[in-house]
């Protein structure tokens, strides 16, 4: 079997370079050099070129193309996590997984404080309907700069009999009006955080999301100074966010009052604190962490003082 | 200088601003009862036809070119607004000298418009932008600029002092073209109609038919054989009359309306006259400077009383009405319907569309939350409601009314966090309203109450807000501790309880099987009740738990409704 080695100058017509020979110039200046006219010599690269390293001369090495700008970071709110990850990029998005009462919606009302009280308008498109309006009301959410977008029917429907599969379809469909409603809101742009609040969605439902999805939300908030954030299970979007964090309860803390020696009676106790746990799972952007990719944080009840 | 704003066969023009694409028609407008209704109007085509004022509607009827339109007093109204709208863009001092003129007085206006040759041809424009097919004349008093107007069409200037050279060629019938030439006039009215017929008639003998000719009829004799009123024709003619104008204040009412010979039944020839009568009400306030911040919608229904089950209204069906306010078991105030930017005055739901076709009037308003004033948002946030709530019957006159308000001003800076835009976040939320529901997007109000879930959906605003109090905390000590949030559930989960020894042993919530397990630790309970003069009491236990489920441990508040004796968990510490 017989193979042919086609080099770029047999290609382009031209006639090999040997040594000795002078060729004529084959590529145009690059822009921003000086004279149109100014004759450049042709580069002439040897085999020992590419093991010692040479660099190509006005040619850009394809890890370097394209590089964007780092993108503006804002507090999240909580200085553990501005510690962590420098707080939350604009034009990017950002998922926060983990299971139930692992601090996800405690660190989205802090966002959404953080972001309130910057002055910014924001968007909670909240796919179970779960936002309580104390709980926003106790972490300083600015609640007339608050949108908030409640999926699904009219929850008193929920506990009417199934009918034909309607209920089995029911996350389904507040899972589009999610999707629908989050497209809507970027377009119409304006706002500083939209958030995608998927954190009650059984996860085989939220895998159904495609990523197609995901990509067109990332590329519709990429050059905006919007944050979108995404409260999850599990992460789901892929490659297309840009900072992912696990959330993990360490525990609550509850206060006794009384001897300690003797069971406390359930009235005497009280439920102070939650700790939790934050870790970078994946990070796009350039700032890495100082430490370490893990850090802890309490996050103290309304009643606590 | 002053200047006059004329339309010539002002109830067909009338007619022909509703419906432009008869233009180029024949066109002839009747009144009266049936079967006496007779021609009134007739515009330059059919003129030329030969249909003329006068004839019964059944002789008009054998030309099978000629368009026949009703006559509309609801649209020469609009059509007379929008000519005085016109006038006072140009200038403060507007006299409404009949339906079909209005005169400007323009002193002092040549500084800031232009020269008046220029002012003049602006008129022409604004007036053709709203509809109206006018002619303008500036003359050095106001009887010489109506009397051009009404004689010359287009646009014409009469430089001073030269105003009886340029009227000369005018027939002397222009002198009483401003007569009410309504077949059901008064009995004043008539009797000024016969003078003027009788004073025709004297000139027509005596061989004077332009106002050249007049004018040169000498005084005394002229006073002798007609009187004062001889006396003043003459002075008209000569273009020397002079008097101060009345001025008006127009009202501020923006209203359009148009009568359908034809009900429609379809969303998209309704959007179609929505689209054509909010343009003419956005022109109309645009001429004024001014927005407006509520739309008042009235459709005339077809009556269908009696004749059974009515048609249905053929359009994208609509979601059910979900803005009404009921309580759960545990005494929970579910969110309050939406303050509704839709007022739905005199329908009820679409489900009873038996009794809507007793009512022969379906009236939508749209309030704003800013003052706006753009055409095509207003036509498809009217499309999005129409959509929700469709009238039910067929239509056959539409009415949409404007509410007035100063343009909103607002000032931005270079380092202002970035809004949304008004016009597309109303937009946008009436889309997403549509999707999820009205009473479903919005921002949240706390309600004064210690009742759970106590709070209401509002209309959500992007506008610049007064910073809310801030409490004693300092910013520094709010990023330390993040405050532990509750997820709900909406509504709120029914569980099973297992008590041992009097204490919560074991939580079992048939619809989700996370939240079910054992109980590691509990705190609680803390009682709370209310509203117990209301028909709505209510009184509860509330427990903060930790549940050791299957997939860890997860905190949950268990709630004891005491009135009710269920068990429910409202929801988790996220």
């Amino acid at each position: 079997m017989s193979s042919a080695v086609v080099s770029t100058s047999a290609a382009l017509g031209r006639h090999f370079i040997f040594d000795g020979e002078e060729a004529a110039e084959v590529c145009p200046p690059p822009s921003g050099t000086a004279g149109v006219n100014e004759a450049r010599p042709p580069q002439r690269f040897l085999p020992g070129d590419f093991s010692t390293g040479k660099k190509l001369a006005g040619v850009t090495p394809a890890s370097q193309l394209g590089v964007r700008p780092a993108p503006e970071m804002v507090s999240s709110g909580v200085a553990a996590i501005d510690a962590l990850t420098g707080g939350w990029p604009r034009g990017c998005l950002t998922e926060i997984c983990g299971p139930a009462s692992s601090g996800r919606t405690t660190l989205l009302l802090a966002a959404l404080a953080a972001a309130t009280r910057r002055g910014e308008f924001c968007a909670v498109v909240d796919a179970n309907d779960a936002l309580d309006a104390q709980s926003a009301a106790a972490a300083d959410v600015a609640l007339e700069r608050l949108l908030w977008v409640r999926c699904g029917e009219n929850s008193l429907r929920e506990n009417s009999p199934r009918k034909n599969g309607q209920r089995a379809d029911q996350p389904w469909k507040q899972v589009e009006q999610l999707l629908s409603a989050t497209d809507m809101l970027l377009e119409s742009g304006g706002f500083g955080m939209i958030v995608l609040d998927l954190a009650d969605l059984p996860p085989q439902m939220a895998r159904r999301i495609p990523l197609t999805t995901w990509f067109r939300f990332r590329r519709a908030v990429e050059h905006t100074s919007t944050v979108l954030l995404a409260l999850e299970r599990q992460f789901i979007a892929g490659s297309c966010s840009s900072l992912l964090i696990q959330l993990k309860s360490q525990g609550s803390r509850i206060k006794r009052v009384g001897d300690s020696k003797f069971p406390a009676p359930a009235h005497s106790q009280l439920l102070t604190e939650i700790e939790i746990t934050a870790e970078v799972a994946r990070s796009r952007l350039e700032r890495k962490p100082a430490r370490s990719a893990e850090v802890m944080f309490a996050s103290k009840t309304a009643w606590a003082g | 200088m002053f200047a006059c704003i004329f339309v010539p066969n002002f109830p067909v023009a009338a007619v022909l601003r509703a419906q432009p694409e008869l233009r180029a028609r024949a066109v002839a407008i009747f009144e009266g009862k049936p079967p006496m209704e007779k021609v009134f109007a007739v515009n330059e085509s059919a003129g030329r036809i030969g249909i003329m004022a006068g004839m019964t509607k059944a002789q008009a009827e054998l030309c099978s070119e000629l368009t026949l339109c009703p006559r509309s007093p609801l649209q020469e109204s609009a059509a007379h607004a929008a000519l005085l709208d016109c006038a006072q863009s140009f200038s403060p001092c507007v006299e409404d000298a009949a339906a079909d003129t209005a005169i400007l007085d323009l002193a002092g206006m040549e500084s800031l418009l232009g020269a008046l040759p220029e002012i003049a041809q602006n008129l022409f424009r604004r007036a053709a932008d709203l509809g109206l097919d006018a002619n303008i004349a500036v003359a050095s008093n106001p009887d010489a600029a109506v009397l051009a107007a009404r004689g010359f069409s287009g646009v014409t200037v009469i430089p001073c002092g030269k105003e009886s050279e340029a009227l000369g060629s005018l027939p002397v019938d222009v002198l009483f073209a401003g007569e009410n030439k309504s077949n059901e006039g008064t009995k004043k009215e008539d009797e000024r109609q016969k003078e003027s017929a009788r004073l025709l008639e004297t000139l027509d003998r005596w061989g004077v038919r332009h106002l050249r000719a007049l004018a040169a009829l000498p005084e005394i004799a002229l006073s002798e054989r007609l009187g004062q009123e001889g006396l003043r024709l003459r002075k008209l003619a000569r273009g020397g009359a002079s008097r101060t104008l009345v001025p008006v204040e127009a009202p501020a009412v923006f209203e359009e309306a148009v009568e359908l010979e034809y009900p429609i039944v379809l969303l998209e020839p309704l959007a179609f006259l929505l689209n054509r009568l909010l343009e003419q009400i956005c022109a109309r306030l645009a001429s004024r400077a001014l927005n407006t911040q509520e739309l008042r919608l009235m459709l005339e229904l077809q009556n269908l009383a009696g004749a059974g089950q009515p048609p249905d209204f053929v359009g994208i069906p609509s979601e059910s009405d979900e803005t009404q306010s009921r309580r759960s078991p545990l005494g929970h105030a579910q969110s309050l319907p939406v303050a509704d930017a839709f007022a739905n005055d005199q329908r009820p739901t679409t489900n009873d569309a038996s009794i809507s076709s007793r009512q022969n009037k379906f009236c939508r308003n749209l309030r704003l939350p800013l003052p706006m004033l753009d055409a095509k948002l207003f036509l498809k946030l009217l499309q999005l409601d129409l959509n929700a709530h469709p009238p039910g019957a067929p239509i056959v006159k539409i009415h949409l009314a404007a509410e007035v308000a100063r343009p909103r001003s607002a000032q931005g800076g270079l380092f202002l966090p970035p809004l949304p835009e008004p016009e597309k976040l109303e937009l946008t939320l009436a889309r997403i309203a549509r999707r999820v529901g009205e009473a479903r997007v919005g921002a949240l109000e706390l309600l004064d109450t210690h009742r759970a879930e106590a709070f209401r959906m509002k209309r959500f605003v992007a506008g610049i807000t007064q910073e809310s109090q801030s409490k004693n905390k300092s910013d520094t000590e709010k990023e330390e501790s993040a405050v532990a949030a509750l997820r709900m559930f909406r509504p709120p989960l029914r569980a099973n309880v297992t008590l041992e020894n009097g204490e919560l042993a074991r939580v079992l919530c048939p619809k989700k099987k996370e939240v079910q397990g054992s109980v590691l630790w509990k705190a609680g309970p803390w009682r709370s009740s209310g509203d117990w003069w209301e028909r709505e009491a209510w009184a509860r236990d509330e427990w903060d738990i930790a549940l050791q489920s299957a997939d860890g441990v997860v905190l949950c508040r268990l709630v004891h409704d005491l009135l009710g004796g269920g068990w429910f968990v409202e929801g988790t510490y996220d």
